[in-house]
Parts: C-alpha cells; structure tokens; sequence
C-alpha cells in the first residue's frame, strides 16, 4: 500500500528527474534566446520599382552582375527585367532575354524554344517592362525551408546566403515563390539579390538603383518615417507581387496591372 | 539486468556523445539564433560581416566628376545628365590606378538599349526618341555624329540645353 507522502515524495523524484535530461539537452544558449527577444532595427530596406518609367535598358542588371560577380554569359542574374506585350487578342507575352542584360532591342517577342514570335506595333494594346529582384520577403519561405541555417534575415530586414555553410540541396530555389534563387555557378551556393548588402550597410545605392537612369528603382528605409520611398509607399497606390502567399515582400510596385506574375 | 541489454544502450550513448562532441567541434561559435529569432535568424553571425566586407566596384558619377571635370560639365543639362558614367564605361573600381581596366563602349548596341524604337506608350520607352537601327546608318558607330555626352550639341555649333 502506498501512502500520500511516499507518492509525493516518489511524483517529485520523477518529474525531476524527467526534466533534468530534458534541461541537458537544450541546445541554445539562454543569451541566445534573449536576443530573440530584443527590440526592432530602425533600419527595415524596401523597395519601390516605378513601371511607368522602366524602359528596359537593361542597365541595372548588367551593372547588378558585374558588381556581385555574377557570370555575366550564364543564363542567371540576381535581378532581370521582364517585357509584357498585351495584344489585341487578349494575349500576354512575356519575355526577359538573357534577364534583359543587354536590354531590349527587338520588337519581337523571344519564347525561347519556340523562337521568336513577330509582334505588329499595331497588334498591341499595351506594353511596358517591369523589373523584378529579390522581394526581400517579411516571411521569407526560402529561410524557413534552409536546413542547415545557411539563409537567414538579418535585423534591417535582407536575405542573406552563407555561402561556406549552403549544402545546395535546393530547397530555398524551389520555396521562393518569385523565382529570385539560383546556383551560383562558381560558388556552388544557393544566390540571389541581397540589395547590395554590402553598399547599403556602407551608406550607399543598390549597384541598380545607381545604374538605373530613370528613378525606377529606388531604396528607402520603412522604419524612417521622412523617408522618400516611405512617403511614397505610405501615401501613394502601391503594390506587391503575389501577396496571396503571405510572404509580406517588401519590394514595392507603382503602376503593376494584372497581367504582371 | 543482463549485459547484452545494456550494451546496446551505452552503443547508443557514445553515439549522442560522439555527435554532440563532432557539433561542438564544426559548429562556429558564432553560429545561433540572432536577432530575427529562431525562424529567421538562424545562422551564422559573422557571416553578416562577410558581406558587409564585399568591395563596391561602381563608385558612381560623383566619384568620376573629381577627375573629369570636363566631361561632366558636359553631360550636366544633358538628356544624358541620368546616366551613370560607368553604365557606359564599366565600373571604376581599379580606375584611375589601373587605366586598362576601363573601356570605353562604342557599340551601337550600347545606345540601342534605350533608342531601339518600341512604340510602347504605357512605359516611358515610348517617349523615347529612337530608331531602328537597321536602317538608321547600320555602318557607323553611333559616336560618329552623335556626341554621347550631350547629345543636343552637334559640332561647329554651341550645345543646345
């Protein structure tokens, strides 16, 4: 027969020895998690891209690959810049040769392996180019998806790769909803757009907001209440790509319709 | 409790020991959750600075105008005012130490990326003004008879701003 006291005694000795190993196995560091709960960055990067006054020179993206060392001949970018047609027929094409790296100087559409396709100017409603990079995600789906740690947000709110910690398993390539993932072809690494991390953490313009002749791209900080791009985010009709995902991109549109994916 | 139960047990153990020890070993000290937390910030810290140490090859037109005073008064007023000069003359990182490093781009495909003639009136390529370059002189370069700095001003006449 078990008496009251003998059974307390024996739930204590139990629970307590249930939770040491657990407590043994924890393998974070209590400072680590501390710092999970510290405060917000005042820097937050956003993008504003202004589709009305792209024309698609291709500058930004031919300046974007020679910056970060992008192989300029190798069929990937970090940013590229996409060319919608809509005919009369209702159709949309959409092209973005070589990602636009030397621009678009064809009046026809190319469809890659079904080649050229020839487009009246008569044929055509409208057309216009919006330019695409990474989306720098609030709830970025590639990061969730890394199963070593090797893609993680920093505190002002980039995507950053860890090149010598990549596996290249693929998965974030497969996650990002926008297709803004590649392999790097010399680093074997998972690589996409960072907004120049290096120029912005140093005062400066993303290489493409540099290049860009027209101001239609352009960087601000959404945590500084005065500044340009904020205003105009906060105040003007903007939008984001596919935000039926739930990513939260934080790369802003002026002027997309629905033909843009 | 017989030997061959417990044996497997302590295999079992080494093997945790061995893999948390292997861990301690290959994971950086460096590496945790930061500031984003678990989901987002898992990584390594330092490689944050790995980017951040990234050297910044365009050094932009407020770099070039120190030196080539001249060219920049020229292109300052022009339509051309908006364009970086390295988007033309490649990024100027080992300039002026390495002359070499910088060329100057004459080809026609360089001046077609804006002035190839898309009517398309929904993007500001349509108000342009361009040409096809099939047909417009297919055998010179460009520079020939334009003057990329400013492109109003034609020779034997003052610039028109």
């Amino acid at each position: 027969m078990i008496s009251r006291r003998s059974f307390c005694k024996k739930s204590i000795l139990i629970l307590g020895g249930i939770a040491v190993p657990l407590a043994a196995l924890e393998l974070f560091d209590p400072k680590k998690l501390a710092a999970d709960r510290s405060g917000p960055s005042t820097v937050r990067w956003v993008f504003l891209v202004d589709t009305h006054k792209c024309v698609g020179c291709g500058f930004c993206v031919k300046a974007c690959k020679i910056e970060n060392e992008i192989p300029y001949d190798a069929n990937v970018s970090r940013t590229w810049v996409e060319r919608y047609v809509v005919t009369r027929d209702g159709k949309v094409h959409i092209d973005s040769p070589k990602a636009a790296r030397d621009g678009f100087t064809s009046t026809s559409i190319d469809q890659g392996a079904l080649g050229m396709l020839k487009i009246e100017n008569s044929d055509i409603d409208k057309a216009f180019f919006v330019p695409k990079l990474c989306n720098q995600c609030d709830n970025p789906p590639c990061v969730q998806v890394c199963p070593v740690g090797a893609t993680y947000q920093t505190s002002d709110g980039v995507v950053l790769v860890d090149r010598s910690w990549c596996i290249g398993c693929g998965y974030c390539v497969m996650a990002c909803p926008y297709g803004v993932r590649f392999f790097h072809p010399v680093y074997h690494a998972a690589e996409k757009c960072n907004f120049c991390y290096h120029r912005i953490s140093k005062g400066m313009k993303p290489v493409c907001v540099e290049a860009c002749p027209f101001g239609a791209r352009r960087i601000g900080n959404i945590r500084d209440p005065n500044d340009p791009v904020t205003r105009i985010i906060m105040t003007e009709r903007v939008n984001v790509l596919k935000e039926e995902y739930g990513t939260k991109p934080q790369v802003f549109y002026v002027g997309l319709t629905r033909e843009v994916k | 409790m017989k030997n061959h139960v417990l044996r497997p047990l302590f295999v079992a153990v080494g093997v945790v020991v061995l893999i948390l020890l292997a861990r301690e070993v290959l994971v950086p000290a460096d590496f945790g959750v930061q500031e984003r937390g678990y989901m987002y910030g898992w990584h390594r810290k330092g490689n944050e600075a790995d980017w951040k140490n990234v050297r910044a090859k365009y050094r932009t037109t407020a770099y070039c105008k120190e030196c080539h005073q001249d060219k920049y008064a020229d292109i300052t007023g022009s339509p051309h005012e908006t364009i970086m000069c390295e988007n033309c003359h490649g990024p100027g990182l080992a300039h002026p130490n390495d002359p070499q490093s910088l060329h100057i781009d004459r080809r026609r495909e360089l001046c077609i990326r804006c002035h190839f003639r898309l009517p398309y009136q929904a993007s500001g390529r349509g108000r342009i003004r361009g040409v096809d370059p099939a047909t417009h002189h297919p055998e010179a370069e460009c520079v020939l008879c334009h003057y990329p700095h400013n492109p109003r001003w034609t020779p034997g006449k003052e610039a028109r701003r």
